[in-house]
């Protein structure tokens, strides 16, 4: 899976999951500051993208996925790494 | 032979598709209960419209608020039941909050405050919810609720959610005995970890259900619908002569010593 193709699934997980448009959902949006998740939404987001990447996302890496762009780091590395 | 048509069930703890609570609702849904659903209200009304959403396929008669430290709010949700449906025969609690702050580090660091709200939502509640759907259960009635094995054993990060199930677990035994004589049911099962909104809570979640994959008889956790399966049997007659029960379901880890080793050769 390309960075390309991670970034368009995370910006639709993220824009179902806090009700925003996907135009809003760009890579440097913080999800609590730009996107208005508070912190039930963050930690439903990492499931939710746990699921669809079917990985697993510790607390420790959750805790440094506050951006749509970190987001897309960590799962691209998770999913380049067991590939 | 699972039938529960014509049952009238409360389910409370929904908050999300991975609730144990909606697996339980579905499968009560599946043997023909008829459903009401309570939902945790927020100021901004977001869980109102998520838990709404998800349910609606199950189509509940009932769609109510209940935050169970608001002992109006329980009052006014079971009037609401009373009026509505008349009679109450099954009712699932699933409820439990600690602050994160609390589950994990030095269990001795609990703060006096992080102890009351613990076992206020998470243990008193079932005493206040079952004390309120009491008299509405004129034909006999089963309530369940949901439990872990960190409350008889301990749990590494478990801490003072331990305490809560420990309290949760005798309140099923006392409520049952109260309760036996008007033929209302009471049971708790025990749940394998399974990754939920509220179980992510809990400090090093995942290695737990690592942990039981490696050691339980079935070499894996449980899911959501398992659990439902459990309790729809706990609604049902099927299991008519079972009261005051802690149920595991769990993969059968909880039967195993000498979990923290490998496998000893044959």
């Amino acid at each position: 899976m390309s960075a390309n193709e991670i970034f368009e699934k995370v910006q639709k997980i993220v824009a179902d999951q806090l009700g925003v448009e996907t135009s809003a959902v760009v890579p440097q949006a913080s999800f609590q500051n730009d996107l208005g998740a508070d912190s039930l939404d963050t930690v439903e987001l990492v499931m939710a993208l746990e699921e669809e990447f079917e990985i697993e996302i510790p607390d420790e890496a959750a805790e440094e996925i506050l951006t749509v762009q970190s987001a897309v780091d960590y799962i691209n590395s998770k999913v380049t790494a067991s590939a | 032979m699972l039938n529960l048509t014509g049952k009238n069930a409360l389910v409370t703890g929904i908050a999300n598709n991975k609730s144990i609570a909606w697996g339980i609702a579905q499968q009560l849904h599946k043997a023909g209960a008829n459903l009401g659903i309570t939902y945790l209200p927020d100021e901004r009304g977001k869980m109102e419209k998520k838990v709404a959403e998800l349910v609606e396929p199950l189509q509940p008669s009932l769609f109510l608020p209940l935050n169970v430290q608001d002992d109006d709010q329980v009052q006014s949700t079971f009037n609401t039941v009373r009026d509505k449906w008349e009679r109450l025969d099954i009712l699932i609690h699933c409820l439990a909050f600690a602050s994160k702050d609390d589950l994990s580090g030095d269990f001795s660091k609990t703060s006096r405050s992080g102890f009351n709200t613990a076992l206020d939502i998470s243990a008193y509640s079932l005493i206040k919810l079952a004390g309120a759907a009491k008299p509405l259960m004129t034909d006999g009635g089963s309530i369940v609720t949901l439990t872990y094995l960190g409350g008889v054993k301990v749990i590494p990060n478990y801490n003072v959610m331990g305490i809560a199930k420990a309290a949760l677990e005798m309140n099923v035994r006392y409520l049952a005995s109260e309760m036996g004589a008007q033929n209302i049911r009471v049971n708790a099962i025990s749940a394998g970890p399974i990754r939920t909104l509220a179980s992510s809570a809990v400090g090093g979640i995942l290695d737990m259900i690592h942990h039981v994959e490696a050691v339980a008889p079935l070499k894996r956790t449980v899911t959501q619908i398992e659990v439902g399966n459990t309790a729809a049997f706990l609604c049902s007659d099927l299991s008519s002569g079972i009261t005051g029960q802690v149920i595991y379901v769990d993969a059968g880890y909880e039967i195993m010593g000498m979990t923290g080793t490998k496998p000893i050769a044959e």
